[in-house]
């Protein structure tokens, strides 16, 4: 009853605080200050149509290199986590068979959803999209061809050179900004150019360091999903 | 002031989903359904940012032909602000960790108690 009565009180107080803040709100009527730098010259200086892309990529890449950093560490402890022991990880389990329906569906949808997955982040600096969202796309197909074949294996050495070779690319290319760039980082070579605006070979090192970002990020989800799928050998 | 207008309405919208967000936490005794609560919760919090960056009238930070013909191919007339949606990129991303984590710890609390109720796990109550 208590307990009833304190969290009705902590919602109450949470409800008071966000009326004050909506009512307090007023919309903004004009883009100021660093947003409205970005508006203007995020397509010369960058190049990139998608002006988040610009923002996440090349403005506050810093940004980026941190949330690559935090996926690896969520990766990093759970595999701590959920390590398996010597006899535990030989087992083998054999789980019931899945539907008919679900098998031929994945058959036919996982190429696809792999191929939307690749589109999402290769056209991230010129359509809605980027590498976070084109690698969740991508571990997505992995659940779906879990869920349709449970006895299936992740080949693990295949997606720790994957995302090992692809984290290493991202921070060559940074360190490459340095020296042809402006610093860290820079997604703009000076005396290369930006390319085409719109097109897909344009907003300099953007195109190539979210692809690589997709490969790791898709890579890192399906090495969760296979140490969660091992995990069910733990008796 | 009007209340149908699209920030407002995101900006509601997302307090409500943090308020339920925070009930569940609370009031939930299955771990599973806390951990649905915290993304509940995050994708309010998420909701409210981008909300914040709403400009009425505007199109998405993406320069294309809808630009043109909204800012008269002036963008920074045509736009809505970049900034909240770049930084809830990354919020998504951190809050995909969370959860992540959450239910490896779920699923270890899971393998030690045979429960998922959250009164059992009563070793840290005094």
């Amino acid at each position: 009853m208590l307990r009833n009565l304190l969290i009705a009180i902590v919602l109450a107080s949470f409800g008071f605080i966000f009326y004050n803040l909506y009512q307090s709100y007023e919309p903004q009527t004009e883009l100021t200050g660093i947003a409205a730098h970005y508006a203007e010259n995020g397509a010369s200086e960058v190049g990139a149509a998608n002006l988040v892309t610009a923002v996440v990529v090349s403005y506050r890449s810093f940004d980026t290199l941190g949330e690559i950093t935090i996926l690896f560490l969520t990766a990093a402890i759970i595999s701590f986590f959920l390590k398996l022991s010597k006899e535990d990880e030989d087992k083998i389990i054999t789980h019931r068979g899945t539907s008919e329906i679900l098998q031929t569906a994945s058959a036919l949808l996982i190429p696809l959803i792999y191929l939307f997955g690749v589109y999402v982040f290769i056209n991230g600096h010129i359509t809605p999209g980027g590498g976070f969202q084109g690698g969740a796309i991508i571990a997505s197909g992995v659940v779906l061809a879990i869920m349709a074949n449970p006895n299936m294996t992740i080949n693990h050495t295949v997606i720790i050179w994957v995302e090992s070779i692809s984290g290493v690319s991202v921070i060559l290319i940074g360190v490459l900004g340095i020296i042809l760039g402006g610093g860290f980082l820079d997604s703009t070579f000076t005396g290369y150019g930006l390319g085409e605006f719109g097109t897909i070979f344009s907003a300099g090192t953007i195109p190539v360091i979210y692809s690589l970002v997709g490969l790791k990020v898709g890579a890192e989800i399906s090495n969760i999903l296979n140490l969660y799928q091992k995990s069910q050998k733990e008796a | 002031m009007e209340i149908f207008e699209l920030g407002k309405i995101g900006l509601l919208i997302g307090f409500l989903l943090v308020i339920v967000g925070f009930w569940g936490v609370l009031q939930q005794k299955n771990i599973i359904k806390i951990i649905v609560s915290f993304t509940i919760l995050n994708t309010g919090i998420n909701l409210v940012m981008v909300a914040l960056g709403y400009v009425k009238g505007r199109t998405a930070p993406i320069i294309d032909d809808s630009v043109e013909q909204i800012g008269n191919h002036n963008v920074l007339n045509a736009i809505v602000d970049p900034v909240p949606q770049a930084l809830v990129l990354t919020a998504i991303v951190i809050g995909f960790g969370v959860t992540a984590l959450l239910l490896a710890y779920a699923m270890k609390l899971f393998k030690a108690k045979k429960s998922l109720d959250i009164n059992d796990f009563n070793d840290l109550k005094w």
